[in-house]
């Protein structure tokens, strides 16, 4: 069962995530965000395989939720305008294809001569949001304020950024 | 058969990065790049979770930081979009091969 899920799942992942970068049938940006959306939903659905439930739900709600509703307000700000079709840059996409191709067949060779120990035996913390709150506020407390300086930070600075000049 | 093993989850991480890497080497338009650039850090914070599942469940780490993972992307996602934005006030388009008013 969860062998067939994985399976779907990855595949699903996989197939959206390579029509995301590059559709041979539309080159408009909003059906790259949407194709974005299944991806992180199908990702979403691989966490809950892995029991990171509330992780899972984070996913949807600040990637699939914000994040892509972020990115189709900027794409129709600027007018959801298809990029003219120029001459297709073969050297371009032969040259991320090689670089590419090499880093997957690197990545998979080390993977293959992967040894993992079965997993140690301790408590599982399985992503249980009461553990994982309490763990935000007394182990993670620096990286958590951290970040959420980070998040202030970008927020002004994008309001600066995207305010008129005139003004 | 007992489910998917880790290996799996790092193939398939693995190659979801490499799509991601595809991307930002090839799309022109800025926005699809950052799109590309999401689909790597997801590939990052699957591994994370990955590895929390099957090697170190008593640990607490792998848990904890995907949800830094997806905070600091929505940062930078906000950010970029705003660059974006002044850029596209200033040349009308998001192409980086014409971008090139730095150049020499």
């Amino acid at each position: 069962m969860n062998e067939i899920l994985f399976y779907s799942l990855a595949a699903l992942t996989l197939g959206c995530g390579l029509l995301v970068v590059a559709n041979p049938f539309s080159r408009n940006p909003v059906t790259s965000a949407m194709f974005l959306v299944m991806t992180i939903l199908s990702l979403a659905g691989l966490f809950v395989l892995l029991g990171a439930f509330f992780l899972a739900a984070v996913q949807v709600i600040v990637y699939a939720g914000a994040v892509i509703v972020l990115f189709l307000f900027v794409i129709m700000l600027m007018g959801s305008h298809e990029l003219p079709r120029r001459a297709f840059h073969w050297l371009l996409a032969a040259a991320a294809c090689l670089v590419t191709g090499a880093l997957a067949a690197l990545l998979l060779r080390l993977l293959s001569a992967l040894k993992t120990q079965p997993p140690a035996v301790g408590a599982p913390v399985e992503g249980g949001t009461a553990l994982l709150g309490r763990l935000l506020f007394t182990d993670y407390l620096l990286p958590f304020e951290v970040v959420s300086v980070v998040l202030l930070v970008a927020m002004v600075g994008v309001i600066v950024l995207s305010r008129k000049e005139a003004a | 058969m007992n489910g998917p093993t880790l290996e799996h989850y790092l193939v398939f991480s693995a190659l979801l990065f490499c799509i991601g890497l595809y991307g930002m080497l090839t799309r022109r338009n800025l926005i699809a790049m950052l799109m590309s650039v999401e689909l790597v850090l997801n590939a990052a914070a699957l591994n994370f979770v990955a590895f929390h599942h099957f090697l170190f469940p008593g640990d607490s780490g792998g848990a904890v930081f995907p949800i830094f993972i997806i905070a600091v992307a929505a940062a930078e996602a906000a950010v970029a979009l705003a660059i974006f934005i002044a850029l596209f006030r200033h040349q009308q388009h998001l192409d980086v091969q014409q971008s090139d008013s730095l150049k020499g």
